[in-house]
Order: C-alpha cells, then sequence, then structure tokens
C-alpha cells in the first residue's frame, strides 16, 4: 500500500517561470507570492516522497482539439516538457512510474472511470512550474511522476463532482497498490483569473477563499456547483480548480492539517495560491 | 455570498466565454495553426509570410481577418480558444496582460493597475498565510 503523505496546491501561472528564469523572487512584486513556498519546501525535505500524482491541464501542448480526453492518464517511463511557444525555458524531464501508472488505470477503469492511457505525453509549465518552486535549483527531479490531466479546455468539462470522485477512485487505486512508495499528491493551477473576453482581468477573492476555506474539511463543498458556474465565478480559466478538487479527492477521506497557506493577489492575472495539506 | 446562475443573455456569454463543440468547430483551423506554433520553425514561417502560413491552415476569411487586426476578441469570436490564441500572440512579443488590455480597452497600464485593485477585495479577516 501506497502511503499519502501529503498534498500540494499552487497555482502554475507561467509567469512564475519568467519570474525564476529573471531571478525576481526577491522583487516587491513576486515576494508575497514566493514567500508561500519555503515552509513547503521544508517540508518535502523532510518527507521525502517517492512519487507525486498530479493533476493538471494540458494548456495545447500534448493534447490538441482533434483528441481531447476528459481525464487522462500516463504510463510512460519519462515525461518531457517542450517548447509552448511563448518564451519559458524548456524544464527538466520527470522520470514515469509506469507499473503505478499502469496500477492506477486498471484500477481506476474496473472502478469505471473511463479514462483515456498515454504512453506517451508531454508535461507543460502546469507540471514543471510547480516543482520548480518546490525543488529549485536541483539538478533532476528527487521524485517520479504519474500525471493525470482533466480537460479544462473545451466545454463540456467535468463537473467539480465527478473531478472530486476522480480523484476519490485514485485515492482507492493508490490504496491497493502493493509497493510501499511514500506519494505526494498534486493539484496546479488556479485559483480565480480569466484570460479571455471583455471580462479579462476578472478575479473573485470570495469564490477563492470559499475553496480554500473547504479543501482540507469538506470538499464536497466545492462540488455543489456546474463547471459552468465555476467558470462564472471563478472566472473561465479559474476552473482550473478542478485540478485540485481531484487532487484533494485523491488524498483520502481523512482529516487533515493545513501545514502552509498562501493567497495573493495579483501575480499576472491571477489570484495565487498554494497549500500543503498533511493527513492529521 | 451568492452563486447566481449562469445567465442566458447574449452579453453574459460573450462575458464568460465557454469553448463549446460549436466554437471548437469553428474554431479548428485558427486553432490548429496556433497549436502548431510550439514550434520554433513554424514561428518563424508565420513572421516570414503571414499570408502563406494562414492559407497553409485555411483559416476562413473571418479568422484571417481577426489575425491580420491583430483582434483578439474578433479571433474568439471566430472560434479562437485563447490557450492558443496565446501562442500567437507570443510571436507578437505580447502577454497575457496585453492581451487584457486589448480586449477590455484599457491601456496595458490600467489594466495591471485593474488586476492589482482585486487584492482590494479579499474579505476582511481571510486567513491568506499560514506556516505552522
Amino acid at each position: 500500500m501506497a502511503k499519502i503523505i501529503g498534498g500540494y496546491f499552487t497555482s502554475h501561472v507561467p509567469g512564475i517561470g519568467g519570474a525564476i528564469m529573471r531571478g525576481d523572487q526577491e522583487t516587491p512584486y513576486w515576494k508575497p507570492f514566493f514567500e508561500g513556498y519555503p515552509p513547503i519546501q521544508q517540508w518535502l525535505a523532510e518527507a521525502k516522497p517517492d512519487v507525486a500524482v498530479v493533476f493538471s491541464n494540458d494548456h495545447g501542448l500534448n493534447f490538441f482539439l482533434d483528441k481531447m480526453p476528459t481525464f487522462a492518464v500516463g504510463a510512460a517511463p519519462q515525461y518531457d516538457n517542450a517548447d509552448e511557444g511563448w518564451g519559458l525555458p524548456v524544464y527538466k524531464s520527470f522520470e514515469g512510474h509506469p507499473a503505478l501508472s499502469w496500477h492506477v488505470i486498471d484500477a481506476l477503469v474496473r472502478d469505471e472511470f473511463d479514462i483515456t492511457t498515454c504512453q506517451k505525453m508531454l508535461v507543460d509549465h502546469a507540471v514543471s512550474i510547480p516543482f520548480e518552486l518546490v525543488y529549485p535549483g536541483v539538478e533532476s527531479w528527487p521524485i517520479k511522476l504519474v500525471p493525470i490531466s482533466i480537460n479544462t479546455v473545451q466545454y463540456p468539462l467535468p463537473s467539480p463532482k465527478r473531478c472530486l470522485a476522480l480523484g476519490r477512485a485514485v485515492h482507492r487505486a493508490l490504496m491497493s497498490w502493493g509497493g510501499d512508495e511514500r506519494v505526494l499528491i498534486c493539484g496546479t493551477g488556479g485559483l480565480s483569473h480569466q484570460l479571455d473576453g471583455p471580462r479579462a482581468g476578472f478575479m473573485n477573492p470570495d469564490y477563492d477563499m470559499f475553496c480554500l476555506d473547504n479543501l482540507a474539511a469538506n470538499p464536497d463543498a466545492l462540488t455543489g456547483h456546474s463547471a459552468e458556474q465555476v467558470a462564472e465565478l471563478a472566472g473561465t480559466q479559474g476552473v482550473e480548480i478542478l485540478n485540485w478538487i481531484a487532487a484533494r479527492g485523491a488524498m483520502g477521506d481523512v482529516a487533515m492539517t493545513e501545514v502552509s497557506r498562501n493567497y495573493h493577489i495579483p501575480i499576472s492575472n491571477t489570484a495565487a495560491a498554494s497549500v500543503l495539506l498533511e493527513p492529521a | 455570498m451568492s452563486f447566481d446562475p449562469v445567465s442566458d443573455d447574449n452579453e453574459r456569454r460573450r462575458a464568460i466565454p465557454l469553448f463549446d463543440g460549436g466554437l471548437a468547430t469553428r474554431g479548428f483551423a485558427l486553432n490548429a495553426m496556433c497549436f502548431s506554433f510550439n514550434e520554433k520553425a513554424n514561428r518563424e514561417a508565420f513572421l516570414a509570410d503571414e499570408e502563406a502560413y494562414c492559407a497553409k491552415f485555411d483559416l476562413t476569411a473571418e479568422q484571417r481577418d481577426a489575425v491580420a487586426r491583430r483582434d483578439v476578441l474578433a479571433m474568439l469570436d471566430a472560434g479562437g480558444n485563447v490557450y492558443y490564441l496565446a501562442k500567437l500572440a507570443g510571436i507578437f512579443g505580447l502577454g497575457v496582460q496585453d492581451l487584457g488590455a486589448l480586449q477590455t480597452g484599457m491601456s496595458v497600464d490600467e489594466f495591471k493597475a485593474m488586476l492589482v485593485r482585486w487584492a482590494d477585495e479579499i474579505p476582511a479577516g481571510a486567513r491568506v498565510k499560514e506556516a505552522v
């Protein structure tokens, strides 16, 4: 049985990658955001996870509209990043854990989640930036990756309720795994932001606080809205909260301690946040 | 806080663009071209001969016109998805604040100032920072 040691939730705004590249962490604009990460870095240095199961959304690097899976699970030996077209550096590759991936895939389909499987999968800034934030400057990632991609691009999106259920099914899969890996669960993206249309620049601190305050103890509270309602509340790109909801489900229905929380406005066009939860 | 249901009214639909099957169908050619910009050689080919590059992807007249005018709202109306359009914007050296300014009619500085002002909406007493 895998041991779930914690859950790391973070925004993945591409601009963070630019700030890291320029070394802007201590500047007045960026400092309040980067201050959220040292507690998570220290916690990870002690907790030493072996594997990260990461829920994120692709932004047009791996998936195009010709084939758009609602839920996709990676089963690759290695996951590369690549040029996304807007000037970010190409980030380090992740080593995969194909045996665990296939176990998760098998368990999910038996659990009636009809996911897509990917033996080749590029991972974009939504996976790379969260780890650049918590393992700054490492030569190679100290964790293996099991990536799970949720469609937040093309409607209909999966509902928050379905994403939480997917996460809970991933939790059951991890509990039935024969290995003893120490697993970190990650959900990336958000919080509220909107890039497109005349409402571009919209944020919603009230809704973000509702999500942050319920994430640990009452994630079901986040499932009362449809994906369309979340787009209205959180902004059209704020639907990335679906990744957080699924990740919370994957941590299991046990009491959680909030080890750290940071919420800051604005980072680029986004209300940015980081949270670390640990099973109590 | 109240959670109002999504309204059906057109203005609201434009304010909260939901990239559905209709838009994904209408925008396929434009988004396919933007997806190609993940590769540097394709970005360079676009810059070298924009007309020929757009023709290669069979952009509709509406899409071609929107791209020629650098009109982001028109690209969205023509089925463009912002995640793909961002790759086109990158070719012109435009970031998401530039896109926001173009779509809202603000200057880039006004748009950035508006983003900063959202911090004033953080509810009093909200737990925004915690480390055990």
